[in-house]
């Protein structure tokens, strides 16, 4: 048994190596939670240690205790909340950049809570001609050091050693809060040190922002901030004056010598598009495969179970319900997965901060920011997770405007609703050249994009908010991934998206078989009465679509009927457009049902029924009008309860996603309309 | 004259920092006064800069370099 057990912290700038550090200790011993009520991930995992669990809690990279953006605030607050019960304090820090680093460490130093600084990145220190004596930096902070290597896991052994270790080093402090500091905290009766009860007070009167901050404005304020910072600089200087000496001056790294060719007007945004482009190649090419066997595998299992399970209700839920409410998700991970893991990569090399750094001068203009780069691109694959990376974003206002356009970049559910579209509308045709289809689906991305553009400027102009918008970003030494951290990275957000997305589609697939399944008043029976006498070919397709007719999810798309009519759509539609807000991709299997043409995954037969629909004049239901304003009204319309609940978490409000769900809706409409009249 | 007046290559020491909301923003990344910053990179359009501040590369929009006070050395 494992009778004692520790409970470390690991703490450190951005792009230290912390993330790696944390995976070298617990290995898959880990688990990634929100915190509830925050919006912020805290990483825990353990590791067994000579009989003792070590319990450890990774936490944002941050560089001051003086939060800025919300990760930021997490990490302050967990240290200030549980510094009680915090056994050891693992702080990692970057050699090759070593007073910035030594600000946020002298300032967890002086919260009294026992610390050992893991050096990470002495090699690059090396590279960068920084010679580092470590015993005199030890001796000069009163901290042990231990050096580490977090690519290669050397250092780890001695580092555990330390954290076992109770520390008997007298650590130094860095700066103790002046009088009229101590004025103020002294009406906070707290324990731990002056400068612990001092940050607390910061951090209380900064959150709830009470009249009593006016009266102690003079002392809480930015300049006091400014003051302190400075102060422990001008100490953080003379000890790394003391322990590090330059070599030479300017010796050209690999990383200066990449960002002369990747941030260079021309070269810079060539690679930019080239890496766009392979994104798209490998998400729709490359996917393509996995997809179908996914989709045959489940093919293949719906028509065994139906054979296999007794007929009846329980038969037709599973087979008709949740399987397909299941393959719904699954198909997607294929592009899931590949999109992902180019993101993974991009973000773990470096290239990620070049390509905000590149393009925050067009983004300012649409009063966006470098930073809404990642989650636009991400969105291409799935707003969920993209809208959970604006995170790092630490302007309010850059950040919701990302978060409220995201959703209108062509995601990879709205894909398959396109492909059955466009099939409809083209024959296979070339146009210069080029593949019609392809050049139709180009114009979808496009359109979104135009459409995301055009309401970030919108909402620039509407949302007041004093805070002013700004761009402080580090641009990190590009580094070979490490496939390990990506491993996990990857593992984690795919967890993430199929049971998030995945409990949503499930509830809704049930609900929908029910709606579909079910009729008031007997009506299904009356149907089969109906059809009793007759001996045709179709009669089995006949009374599917009259009972679909009859259910409650006829009866809701009819009733929704003189709504969509402006649009070109009749009820049929109108069941699929109720059904896509499970998930955009229903589409095609709703309609594969309402039109009963069978096996919905031979897209060819689907379309040839689709074509074949008449209105109840007798005039062809998709024409070309119809089928350019469901086109429309898929790229714009938010149809995605996920997205919806996702932005509720990450903005804390419902007025966020309602204002999502309205402006993207009617804008939807209004466009459907325009398109389907101007066609018509 | 400020950050943002240093041309590809040249090197500034800190003087001070304009106050400002982002004063303790810029001093936290390092920008603090004594400090060398050295114009890195521009960004292709313009804006936003690459400076290299005590080992680390950091970008900078135009309109916050200027909030920095330097001397060029």
């Amino acid at each position: 048994m494992h009778t004692k057990s520790l409970h470390i912290v690991l703490i450190g700038n951005p792009n230290t190596g912390k993330t790696s550090l944390f995976n070298n200790l617990t290995g898959s011993n880990q688990k990634v939670s929100n915190l509830p009520g925050t919006t912020v991930e805290e990483k825990k995992g353990f590791y067994i240690l000579n009989d003792e669990i070590i319990n450890v809690t990774d936490l944002p990279g941050i560089y001051s205790l003086y939060p800025k953006s919300n990760d930021e605030k997490l990490s302050v607050e967990y240290l200030l909340e549980y510094s009680d019960c915090i056994d050891k304090i693992v702080f990692v820090a970057d050699a090759s950049n070593l007073s910035r680093n030594l600000l946020l460490l002298s300032q967890v130093a002086d919260l009294g809570i026992p610390i050992v600084l893991a050096l990470n990145m002495l090699d690059m220190a090396y590279k960068k001609s920084l010679i580092t004596d470590i015993d005199l930096l030890s001796k000069e902070l009163g901290i042990i050091i231990c050096p580490i290597n977090g690519r290669n896991g050397e250092g780890l052994k001695n580092l555990n050693l330390q954290i076992q270790k109770k520390s008997n080093l007298y650590q130094t402090t860095f700066f103790n809060p002046n009088k009229e500091q101590l004025v103020v905290i002294e009406q906070e009766p707290s324990k731990g040190t002056n400068y612990y009860k001092w940050l607390k007070t910061y951090l209380k009167y900064t959150n709830n922002n009470p009249k009593e901050i006016i009266d102690i404005s003079n002392v809480l304020n930015e300049s006091t901030i400014a003051e302190e910072t400075t102060y422990r600089f001008d100490k953080i200087e003379q000890i790394s004056n003391q322990v590090q000496t330059k070599k030479t001056l300017n010796a050209k790294t690999v990383t200066y010598q990449l960002d002369n060719v990747l941030l260079h007007p021309i070269w810079g945004f060539a690679v930019f598009f080239s890496v766009l482009f392979l994104i798209f190649q490998s998400v729709f090419r490359i996917a393509k495969y996995p997809m179908q066997w996914i989709e045959s595998g489940f093919a293949f299992t719906i028509e065994n179970l139906k054979n296999l399970l007794p007929n009846g209700v329980i038969n037709n839920l599973i087979t008709d319900g949740i399987i397909p409410g299941i393959s719904g998700i699954i198909v997607f991970l294929p592009q899931i997965i590949i999109l992902f893991f180019i993101l993974a990569l991009l973000e773990d090399s470096g290239y990620m901060t070049r390509v905000s750094f590149i393009t925050d001068r067009l983004m300012r203009k649409f009063g966006l920011n470098g930073k809404s780069v990642i989650p636009l691109i991400g969105s291409m694959a799935c707003a969920i997770p993209s809208i959970m990376s604006t995170r790092n974003i630490d302007n309010k206002k850059d950040r919701l405007i990302t978060i409220l356009v995201t959703p209108l970049m062509s995601c990879s559910a709205r894909l398959p609703v396109y492909t059955l579209l466009a099939s409809l509308l083209v024959v296979d045709t070339s146009f210069f050249g080029l593949d019609f289809r392809g050049l139709l689906m180009l114009c979808m991305y496009m359109l979104g994009f135009i459409a995301a553009m055009f309401f970030a400027l919108i909402f620039k102009w509407i949302l007041k908010q004093k805070e002013k918008s700004f761009f402080v970003l580090e641009l990190p030494d590009y580094r070979l991934p490490r496939w390990k951290n990506i491993g996990i990275t990857l593992k984690d957000k795919i967890k993430d998206f199929v049971w998030n997305a995945g409990k949503i589609i499930f509830a809704v697939s049930i609900l929908l078989w029910f709606l579909a399944n079910y009729a008031p008043n007997n009506a299904f029976e009356k149907i089969e009465e109906k059809y009793k006498m007759y001996t045709l070919a179709d009669k089995q397709e006949k009374i599917q679509s009259e009972k679909l007719e009859a259910s409650y999810a006829g009866i809701l798309g009819k009733s929704i009927e003189p709504a969509i009519k402006p649009l070109g759509y009749d009820w049929k539609i109108g069941i699929a457009l109720i059904t896509s807000f499970a998930a955009r991709e229903v589409f095609v299997g709703t309609v594969a049902t309402i039109y009963s043409a069978g096996n919905s995954d031979d897209e060819q037969v689907l379309s040839d029924t689709l074509k074949k629909q008449k209105n109840s004049d007798g005039s062809i239901l998709y024409t070309p009008a119809v089928i350019l304003s469901l086109l429309v009204f898929y790229a714009f319309a938010m149809q995605c309860i996920s997205t919806l609940a996702v932005t509720f978490r990450e903005t804390k409000s419902y007025k966020w996603p309602v204002l999502q769900f309205v402006y993207m809706s009617s804008f939807a409409y209004l466009m459907s309309f325009i398109v389907y009249n101007i066609f018509k | 004259m400020n950050a943002a007046q240093l041309l590809k290559g040249e090197k500034g020491k800190i003087l001070k920092i304009e106050i400002n909301v982002l004063r303790c923003k810029l001093l936290e990344m390092g920008c603090y006064p004594g400090n060398i910053m050295q114009m890195k990179m521009l960004a292709p359009l313009g804006d936003p800069i690459a400076f290299d501040i005590g080992g680390y590369t950091l970008a900078l929009r135009k309109e916050e370099a200027k909030l920095i006070e330097v001397e060029l050395i």
